[in-house]
């Protein structure tokens, strides 16, 4: 009888944690609530040519590879 | 469309902070804001290392998610900005943040803190591109004037690198190869060695270990 209590006990005491659940938050990512921004191509120099715009980043982008720039 | 980086070849600076004043000078930052800071690792120990350090504009950025007020957004290139107007100064983005990017003025003798300010990639913010308003609050815009940010474009030993991300990893990857070595720093095998081995030239070696320059004797 006692040992049919104690084992009961124990394994009461040990799937105890089986139960528990993840406390951690889960992080959700908001909306932005703020104002709108225009892209960066949209005003002058470039008037809304993305095209022209990339082309001017990746000339720049080039520029910092000497490897490039010495041959 | 390009995914706006930064990366920072620690065989290659040399801690002038020359992209620190760059920043500062380019955005008239005050006093106690450092968007961008020269860190470090094993000061005065053979062999350290320095690398630049500002907002890395994460693709999947904890500030943004952490914001109670929601002020954060990205661009179509990638870049984190925020909306200083909504923004309450609460700092939870400087706990969340693994690089510290977020700086907060203090402003008066008590030390009041202001409105959240940080690295916005020479990009501006939620103003009208280039004026007078986004100049104050954000600083210069120089993204839409078809350039790259300031403390890149003028590094001297080029170690500051920005632009699109994979233009970055070709361009560091060519010099890890020529050089032979310094690519252990971020992760050679994972960030920059390309599946099928293609434009490098060779594959890295095991280990993680960029593989040896040409005619290097190994």
């Amino acid at each position: 009888m006692i040992r049919a209590t104690l084992s009961v006990t124990a394994a009461v005491v040990l799937l105890a944690a089986c139960g528990e659940r993840p406390q951690v938050l889960e992080y959700k990512q908001g909306t932005y609530q703020g104002k709108p921004d225009t892209p960066a191509y949209s005003n002058a120099p470039f008037n809304g040519n993305k095209g022209e715009w990339e082309k001017a980043l990746a000339t720049r982008n080039q520029n910092q590879n000497e490897y490039k720039r010495i041959r | 469309m390009a995914r706006m980086k930064f990366l920072c070849d620690a065989e290659r600076c040399i801690e002038c902070n020359g992209c620190v004043t760059a920043c500062k000078q380019e955005h008239e930052i005050p006093w106690g804001v450092n968007r961008r800071r020269v860190v470090t690792i094993n000061d005065g120990v053979p062999g350290e290392r320095s690398i630049s350090v500002a907002c890395m504009h994460c693709s999947d950025a904890p500030c943004m998610a952490v914001c109670p007020v929601d002020c954060f957004y990205k661009t179509e290139e990638g870049i984190v900005l925020h909306d200083k107007d909504l923004c309450i100064g609460c700092g939870y983005c400087f706990y969340a943040c693994p690089f510290g990017a977020p700086q907060f003025p203090q402003l008066g003798a008590f030390g009041v803190r202001g409105k959240m300010d940080k690295c916005t990639f020479c990009s501006g913010g939620p103003e009208k591109d280039m004026s007078k308003a986004e100049f104050e609050k954000y600083g210069r815009n120089r993204l839409a004037e078809g350039k790259l940010p300031a403390c890149a474009e003028m590094c001297s030993t080029k170690a500051l690198l920005a632009g699109d991300g994979d233009v970055l990893a070709d361009i560091y990857r060519e010099r890890v190869v020529t050089r032979g070595k310094g690519g252990e720093v971020w992760g050679w095998a994972t960030a920059y060695s390309r599946p099928d081995g293609a434009k490098s030239g060779a594959a890295p070696a095991p280990g993680g270990a960029p593989p040896p320059a040409p005619g290097s004797k190994s």
